[in-house]
């Protein structure tokens, strides 16, 4: 198998709720590429924030990370204690949040918001060399050098996001984690963001995970998808398979429900609804949805399949 | 940019000044009574000791005030005299003058309340930030019952609990007043001692049933703002946890909080009568007290223009500080 800079190993993550406890993360495996860009879509609620946060081991109570193993190229992440792991996060991997108004700490400058995370790993850059360091990253991402002593609120919602990719990129990581970057932009600055994202993504080298619900966006910009349901990364393959022969029924009604502009038909949907997780069916949590189930789907669940390289699929029919 | 904003607070505040003395002014007046009238009748019954000083301030009153002059001229001399500090004199103590009595007194309650208020404030506010973290230490939690009880009862009980216990019983503690009686004021390191001695025991109570109330307010805003996306991205930053506690917790959390100290702080003049007089303390709120009983109707009106004049003063330092603290709110009109 080919070299890998991120590898995520049967990692499961769970909510402990008063009335019983939900997988949020349910035995997910999967590797990153150096430079690859991976998405991860899946319907609301299927767990994509929590296994963004669960790899940096970020996950809080109720929560808690119940089994598996992330490595870092050689280092296993269980392994660090609390110290070492801070020093990873954003020097190894590196999170940018979701474009919210509410990222960004509303009483203190941009300027200083990089210079506590430069200062925090070590990076004690004070006066010019800091203001230089700071200027060198707002142009990375695109943004005008006055922009360093604005506060938050001073910034639009494009501006913003490009703030916290300047944060998530102050250290040259090797993996960027971007939880639905751009789900409160409009369209337009929506596509300047990613545009943004992936050409810092290139000048750095490093590996993307993309988050989000937006198979369209997902289309344009990853090389390989990961599809999650109900906990569960139930197919992963390079986009353009994933796109012309979904192997599982689940990725198949998610492309389908995307309109397209040859057939103006009403928006498709997918019937049924997401499962509540903590109720979840046996066998394979998509069965009560899905139009091929057979008797196996309702009492077995479908273990995950290697299908060449770099592909899986975890369905019965598949 | 600031200095219109400052400028225009600035004149709120003169505002509310000139408002307080209009009431000054035209309240005794409304009610038909002359307090000074009444003083001097209630002091002509109680023996002639003070013939002389009382023929003596009406002439001085009556000069003072220009009582024979049409009320409008009145008013206005009487607003050019609060504009110059004068308050008229007091008629319980003649000749002393009411600012001179204030003076006096304002040290005392302002050094002892506004000492405590802010220590109260820096404790509790800290306190209830730790309970809120979950990196602090389990024993703080310890502390939270007691000082909930200790809010729920009124100071004063616990003050004369406090008294009893360390002023009465061990003795280790001076039971009245601001300083020894005789003790030579001055700022003299004796003086100072003697000071502080005194203000062990109001100070303690105060502390010890205010701390409660910040603790908890604070501890409420930390558990909201450590919910924040921006606590999580500075996680996800890698920043140590003193740098997320301080800067991205508390920094954001006390916001609510200065806002309830600079009215806590307007509040201490209104609020200090309780206390002088309990403990005995020398300060504006036993002036106020005295005055009442002796129906010293022109320091009355002086302490509450005083009272009014310091709420609007807290009002103003916090109008000016605050966009200061959150750059949110601009100096600019919103
Ligand atoms: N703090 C929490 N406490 C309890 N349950 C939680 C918590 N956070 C998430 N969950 C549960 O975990 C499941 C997965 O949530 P998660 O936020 O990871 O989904 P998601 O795929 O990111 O959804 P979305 O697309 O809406 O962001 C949900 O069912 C949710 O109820
Ligand atoms: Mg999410």
């Amino acid at each position: 198998m080919s070299e890998t800079i991120l590898r995520v190993e049967r990692l499961r993550v769970a909510y402990d709720h008063p009335r019983g406890v939900v997988r949020a993360v349910d035995d997910v495996s999967f590797s990153l590429r150096p430079h690859e860009r991976f998405g991860l879509a899946g319907e609301s609620g299927s767990g994509k924030s929590t296994m963004a946060l669960a790899i940096l081991r970020m996950i809080k109570r109720p929560g808690r990370i119940e089994g598996g193993e992330v490595w870092l190229g050689d280092t296993a992440l269980s392994g660090l204690d609390t110290d070492r792991m801070r020093a990873l996060r954003l020097a190894g991997i590196a999170m940018v949040p979701q474009g919210s108004m509410n990222s960004l700490n509303p009483v203190v400058r941009i300027r200083d918001q990089i210079g506590d995370a430069l200062a925090d790993h070590g990076v004690g850059l004070k006066g010019r060399a800091l203001a230089e360091r700071v200027r060198d990253l707002l142009a990375q991402v695109g943004l005008p050098p006055d922009v360093a002593r604005k506060y938050p609120h001073e910034l639009s919602g494009g501006m913003k996001q490009r703030a916290c990719i300047a944060i998530a990129i102050c250290l040259r990581p090797k993996v960027i984690i971007a939880d639905e970057p751009t789900s409160a932009l409009d369209v337009v600055v929506q596509k300047q963001v990613m545009q943004t994202l992936g050409r810092v993504q290139q000048d750095l080298g490093a590996a993307i995970i993309l988050v989000g619900h937006d198979m369209g966006l997902m289309a344009q910009f990853v090389d390989r998808l990961g599809i999650m349901y109900a906990g569960r990364l139930v197919e992963v393959a390079p986009i353009r398979d994933i796109i012309t022969a979904p192997r599982h029924p689940y990725t198949r009604m998610l492309i389908e429900s995307l309109p397209s502009l040859e057939q103006r038909g009403g928006l498709r949907g997918i019937p049924g609804l997401a499962p509540l997780l903590r109720e979840l069916p046996p066998g394979c949590a998509f069965h009560p949805r899905c139009p091929a189930a057979t008797e196996r789907c309702r009492s077995e669940k479908p273990a995950v399949r290697a299908m060449g390289e770099d592909a899986t699929v975890a369905c019965h029919l598949a | 940019m600031g200095l219109y904003f400052v400028a225009k607070r600035f004149g709120v505040f003169l505002v509310i000044v000139w408002l307080a003395a209009t009431l000054n002014f035209f309240l005794p007046r409304l009610s038909g009574d002359d307090p000074v009238a009444n003083k001097l009748m209630e002091q002509a019954s109680l023996g002639g000791y003070a013939q002389a000083g009382i023929a003596e301030m009406v002439k001085v009153y009556n000069q003072h005030f220009g009582l024979d002059k049409p009320l409008l001229t009145q008013y206005l001399n009487y607003v050019g005299n609060v504009a110059h500090g004068d308050l008229n004199y007091s008629i319980a103590n003649y000749p002393r003058t009411v600012v001179d009595m204030i003076a006096e007194a304002l040290p005392w309650t302002v050094g002892l309340l506004g000492m405590t208020t802010l220590v109260s404030f820096a404790l509790g506010t800290f306190l209830g930030a730790l309970l809120a973290w979950p990196g602090a230490p389990r024993w703080l939690q310890w502390f939270m019952p007691p000082l909930w009880a200790l809010h729920a009862i009124p100071f004063f009980l616990l003050g004369l609990v406090l008294m009893w216990l360390l002023a009465f019983q061990f003795q280790i503690l001076p039971i009245f007043g601001g300083h020894s009686p005789g003790a030579k004021v001055g700022l003299t390191v004796g003086f100072v001692l003697d000071v502080l001695r005194h203000a062990v025991l109001p100070s303690l109570s105060i502390v010890l049933v205010s701390v409660g109330g910040w603790a908890l307010a604070m501890r409420g805003m930390m558990v909201t703002t450590m919910g924040e996306d921006y606590v999580t991205f500075a996680e996800a930053k890698g920043l140590r946890s003193l740098t997320i506690f301080m800067r991205y917790c508390m920094r954001n959390a006390i916001l609510p909080q200065t806002t309830a100290l600079a009215l806590a702080l307007g509040q201490i003049l209104s609020g200090a009568v309780l206390v002088e007089v309990i403990f005995g303390y020398p300060g504006i709120g036993a002036l106020l007290f005295q005055a009442i009983q002796e129906n010293d109707f022109f320091v009355i009106q002086g302490v509450v223009f005083t009272v009014i004049v310091g709420l609007g003063f807290a009002t103003f330092l916090l109008d000016i500080l605050y966009p200061w603290l959150d750059p949110r709110i601009t100096y600019r009109r919103s």
